[in-house]
Formats: C-alpha cells, sequence, structure tokens
C-alpha cells in the first residue's frame, strides 16, 4: 500500500517534469514520422511479396514496427535521466526519506509508459490520413502490449544505468544493447524476408514476438496465437526486469 | 572568561548527562580504488567515536579529504559503514535505517533540486516522501518558505534562485519533516559573507525549535562562532574534541601581554630624556613586574622582553586580566596598555596535527 502510494508520489513528480518541459516528447515521435512518410513509401514494393502491395497495407505492417521501435528505442535511452538526477543530487535526497526504493525507479518507468503512448498516438493519429486503418479494440490491445514493451524497456536502461554508471559508457552499452534488438525484431523490415537461419535467431528475441503480435492487432487478427502470445511473453519481461532494475537500484543506493 | 563562554560550556557540560542524539563507536570506512588493475583500499574513516547531546550544535571540523562527508553520509544512512555502529536518534544505524530515515534530515554539500519545479512544490513532495498527507504537507511547505524567507520566491522554479536562496531551499527540504537530528554538510561553502551569517542564523533557529544539529565545516571562524561542541577531524580520525574554547585552553591557555608606562617620565623632565634612557627604566619596570606576576596563582609564567613589555601565559585571560592589573597597581607600576591574544582553532589544530588548517 505504502508502496503504491510512493509509486504514484514520484510518477506524479515526472509527469509534472515532463509537461515543465514537453519539447522532447515531441522530439521522439519526429523520426518516426520522417520515417513514416519516407520510408514507408520506398518499402511498398520490398512488401508487396507479402500481401496485396497497396499503400494501406504498407502501413499496416509499418506502422506497428514503427510504434514498437519508439518504445524500445526511445526507452532504452532513459537511462541517462537518472543518471542526470543522481548526479544532482535529487536522488540523495530521496534516499534519506522513508520512501520506497522501488518508487524511485517504478514512478519514473511509468511516467516513460506515458511518454510512449502519447508518442504513439501522435504517430497513429498522423497514420491514418496516409490510409492506415485499424480498429479501435485492436488499437487499444495494442496500446497495451505497447505499454508492456515500453516497461521493460525502461527498466532495462535504468539498470544497466545503474550498472555502468558513467554517461559516457553508457551510451556505448545502449547503443550495442539496443541495435540487435532492433534489428533481430523486425520492427522496421519484417523479419518475414528473412533467410531462415535469422529467423531462427530472432525466435530468441521477445520483442520480435511483440512486434508479430503487434502487426497481427494492427491486421484486425486479435484472435492470432501471436497476439496473446506476445502479451503473455511482454508481461513476464515487465516483471523479470523491473524487478531487476528495481533491486539493482534499492541495492546500489540501500 | 565571558558570560557567552560560561553558557556555552554550562549548557555542553549540562548536556553530558543528557540524552544521546548521536552514538557512534569504532565507525569505519575504506573505499576500494583501481589504478592500473590493482585494486587497493583507501582508509576514510578509520575509526570515529563520538556522542552529541540533544540540542547540540556540534561541528565537525577538518581540512578536504579528511573523512568528514563519508562520516556524515554513513550517519545520513548514505553509505553503509564496514565496522563500528552507531546510535542516531535512538535507531541503531546499521540494523533499522529506515527508522534512522524518519527521525533525520540530510541536507548535502550541492543541495539536490529539480531545476524546472518550485520550492513550493519540492516542499509538499519532500513531505509526503516522509509520509505526511496531502493537506498537511501544503501547510507544512508554505510553514516552510515562511520560515526560510522564501515566500516571495516559493513559486518561482528552483533554477532562478541565487546561491543564498538555494542553500536556504535546500535546508528547509531537509527539515521540512521536522527531524530530530539534521546533517548539514559543508553548509556555507561557497557563500557570500553575508548569506554565510544569514545561514548561521537559520541553523541557530533549528536548534531553537529543538533540532540537534551535526554538520562539517573547513571554516576555523565557523566551527568556532556557530558550534557549541567541535570534533577536530584529519586523516580518518578524531584529534581532538570539546567547545571551541576549552580546545583552545588546552592548547596553550591565552596569552596577556603588558607594558608598563614609561616610569617616572615627568621626573626625568621631557626635554632631558633620551629615548635610551627612558627604554632603560621601562625595562626594569617590566622586569619588576614579571617577577611580581610570576609568583601569583593564575600565571602559568611571565616573561619580559628588551622593549618594556612582558608576557603573561595564563588558563583564561578574561579573568586574569583584572588580577593583573589589581597587582601591579599595588606595587605602584603602571600600564599603558594590556592586550589579550588568544589561540585560534587553527593552533589547536596545528597542536594536534604538526600542519595548519589553512594550508591543508
Amino acid at each position: 500500500m505504502k508502496t503504491l502510494r510512493d509509486i504514484w508520489l514520484i510518477f506524479q513528480r515526472h509527469m509534472l517534469l515532463m509537461l515543465r518541459s514537453p519539447l522532447w516528447v515531441f522530439l521522439g515521435v519526429a523520426q518516426p514520422i520522417v520515417y513514416l512518410a519516407l520510408f514507408a513509401p520506398l518499402l511498398k514494393p520490398a512488401l508487396a511479396s507479402l500481401d496485396s502491395g497497396s499503400m494501406a497495407t504498407a502501413y499496416r505492417i509499418y506502422v506497428p514496427g514503427m510504434l514498437v521501435a519508439v518504445a524500445l528505442g526511445g526507452g532504452l535511452y532513459v537511462g541517462f535521466g537518472l543518471l542526470g538526477e543522481i548526479a544532482s543530487g535529487v536522488v540523495e535526497r530521496a534516499r534519506v526519506t522513508p520512501v520506497s526504493r522501488y518508487a524511485l525507479v517504478l514512478g519514473r518507468s511509468l511516467r516513460d509508459v506515458v511518454a510512449v503512448l502519447v508518442q504513439s498516438a501522435i504517430i497513429t493519429l498522423l497514420s491514418l490520413p496516409l490510409g492506415l486503418f485499424v480498429r479501435i479494440g485492436d488499437l487499444l490491445l495494442a496500446y497495451a502490449l505497447l505499454a508492456l514493451i515500453s516497461l521493460t524497456s525502461s527498466a532495462i536502461s535504468y539498470g544497466i544505468a545503474i550498472r555502468v554508471s558513467n554517461p559516457n559508457v553508457l551510451g556505448q552499452v545502449i547503443n550495442n544493447v539496443a541495435q540487435p534488438l532492433m534489428l533481430l525484431s523486425g520492427t522496421l523490415l519484417p523479419i518475414a524476408l528473412a533467410p531462415l537461419w535469422l529467423r531462427r535467431v530472432a525466435d530468441w528475441n521477445p520483442y520480435s514476438w511483440a512486434v508479430s503480435g503487434m502487426r497481427a492487432l494492427f491486421a484486425g487478427h486479435s484472435g492470432d496465437p501471436a497476439v496473446w502470445r506476445s502479451l503473455v511473453i511482454m508481461g513476464g519481461l515487465v516483471v523479470v526486469s523491473l524487478a531487476w532494475s528495481a533491486r539493482l537500484f534499492a541495492r546500489s543506493v540501500r | 572568561m565571558n558570560e557567552a563562554v560560561i553558557q556555552a560550556e554550562g549548557r555542553a557540560a549540562g548536556r553530558a548527562e543528557g540524552r544521546a542524539m548521536i552514538e557512534a563507536r569504532g565507525l569505519r570506512k575504506s573505499f576500494q580504488t583501481r589504478k592500473r588493475g590493482k585494486t587497493t583500499a583507501v582508509d576514510a574513516v578509520v575509526g570515529i567515536d563520538l556522542r552529541v547531546e540533544a540540542g547540540e550544535i556540534f561541528g565537525f571540523l577538518g581540512p578536504n579529504g579528511a573523512g568528514k562527508t563519508t562520516t556524515l553520509r554513513m550517519f545520513a544512512t548514505l553509505l553503509p559503514p564496514d565496522g563500528g555502529e552507531a546510535v542516531i536518534a535512538g535507531a541503531d544505524l546499521l540494523r533499522k535505517p529506515a527508522e534512522v530515515r524518519r527521525a533525520i534530515g540530510y541536507i548535502a554539500q550541492g543541495g539536490g533540486t529539480w531545476d524546472d519545479v518550485t520550492a513550493r512544490q519540492e516542499l509538499v513532495l519532500q513531505a509526503r516522501m516522509h509520509g505526511i498527507g496531502k493537506a498537511e504537507a501544503q501547510r507544512r511547505a508554505a510553514q516552510s518558505l515562511e520560515a526560510f524567507e522564501l515566500a516571495d520566491y516559493g513559486d518561482r522554479n528552483c533554477k532562478t534562485y541565487s546561491g543564498g536562496q538555494r542553500r536556504r531551499v535546500d535546508i528547509a527540504l531537509g527539515v521540512v519533516h521536522r527531524p530530530k537530528v539534521v546533517f548539514l554538510d559543508e553548509p556555507t561553502t561557497g557563500l557570500d559573507p553575508q548569506s554565510r551569517a544569514h545561514m548561521w542564523d537559520m541553523v541557530r533557529k533549528l536548534r531553537e525549535e529543538g533540532m540537534t544539529v551535526f554538520l562539517t565545516t573547513h571554516y576555523l571562524d565557523e566551527a568556532d562562532a556557530l558550534c557549541d561542541r567541535i570534533a577536530i577531524i584529519d586523516a580518518g580520525r578524531i584529534v581532538a574534541e570539546g567547545t571551541p574554547a576549552a580546545l583552545k585552553r588546552e592548547i596553550s591557555g591565552d596569552v596577556v601581554t603588558v607594558r608598563v608606562a614609561a616610569a617616572d617620565a615627568e621626573q626625568v623632565g621631557a626635554a632631558q630624556s633620551t629615548a635610551a634612557q627612558s627604554t632603560a627604566a621601562q625595562v626594569t619596570t617590566a622586569q619588576k613586574a614579571a617577577d611580581l606576576l610570576a609568583a601569583e596563582p593564575y600565571a602559568r609564567s611571565a616573561e619580559a622582553r628588551d622593549n618594556g613589555e612582558l608576557r603573561l601565559a595564563v588558563d583564561v585571560g578574561e579573568s586574569a586580566i583584572p588580577r593583573i592589573m589589581r597587582t601591579l597597581e599595588s606595587a605602584g607600576i603602571e600600564l599603558s596598555t594590556i592586550e589579550l591574544h588568544r589561540p585560534t582553532l587553527d593552533d589547536v589544530f596545528f597542536a594536534k596535527t604538526g600542519r595548519s588548517l589553512r594550508e591543508s
């Protein structure tokens, strides 16, 4: 009960900070929008082999991948913010209070989820005039899946940030983690286009399953086994990654 | 001894039987450093024994790197000690850190506020992190802004504050939950003289409100003027402890310098008297005075010098001066000046470590 209250407290503070400087939320969608406008048309012929080859189908495959990229790629970089706060002394100030140590991480992670959902809503809305069509129920389920993905990526980022603790090294480490996770999940290019051995490797990447689930939802196949599988895998990864980073944080700061 | 000193010492003595707010025994901490793959342990704090009574302003004086901040951070539950034990406000530091946190406030040297929120928002959050309800937290925030003279800036973003204002916000944050013990790390480093004096007043106010204050400083005058009791720390261990006045007395006592008047100047006649004659007469008088005073019980030593001056080492200068004057007067020796030199805390530091605090 106290932990939940504390999480809410920390979440509120970080929401306030986000609202005070909302610029970076919009900067976060700038790149996906450029990709959407310029990259998707390029992709249409490539995707033709998978489906009918219309622009609408291209976006139906491209947008959900893009959203996972935002949740995964964006989330992996939130650790810098935590290092900044540790350096500024606000984390230390909180540590000398009885506030839950888990709340200090979870409150932040929830703010990251809100940021990703806002960015996803903007990208979805901008894709509608381009020919994207998705049912509202499927979309909400997709957002729930995005929230889980975002929780995992930000938790992993915080965990790595605490381990590495040097911002210069953190950038290198995150890049090296993000690259293979993104490429091997087919966020931008469907992994279905890949040769068999690459697809087998991608099977070991949980985010590859998340992308399959997202694409099934945007295709209107909410009954597809890929949907529940992705939810279960991401749910499990949420538990593991949050427990890991929160414990790491609690232990490193006592 | 002046009244303020007597009062301060009386308070310290009275507290000796009082309630301990901080009690540490053998507190140790070393850090691992790696250089070219070799791991070496650097002893930051090698064994701190300490007792701070309720209601004291206790100062930790020492040069940079002496272990002041490390000790403070151990007390504030931020750093686990390697050995020893401590009880803070009745709670065991090692076994019950959460309980210690409820009873203490900690103000880091660099503070710790978000740039883009206001002091009021920070105070409300801080109170709420201490488990205080929303309405009460808002009430306390308003009170704190008033008490720390921040009411006019309370709704401005923290990044707009001046150094002194920022420091007051830091202190207000540290005590918004009304802790029993407040830890202040170098509270006035980097402040201008006016803000410093202001900060001293704020610290005294905390004590008036019943808090026990533990602060670190490397300023001699701060330890002297602000603290009831100090511990001098060097190379991770306490080398001296006591009231500033007692510490200084312990070192060498006070020095009183007396200059006798040029004797019989009128009789000799101003025109005929030469400087040499006058000085010679002075020296004789000074020697006579020294012999007289050396026999007095309050003088540790008395020594005449060639320039008509005499130096007396005494225990307490303030009480010695009237007695010196009486002794000399009854012997018919006239004084021209009398001066009191007190040892500084730097003299104390020098006596204990062989180095000057100003140099290190």
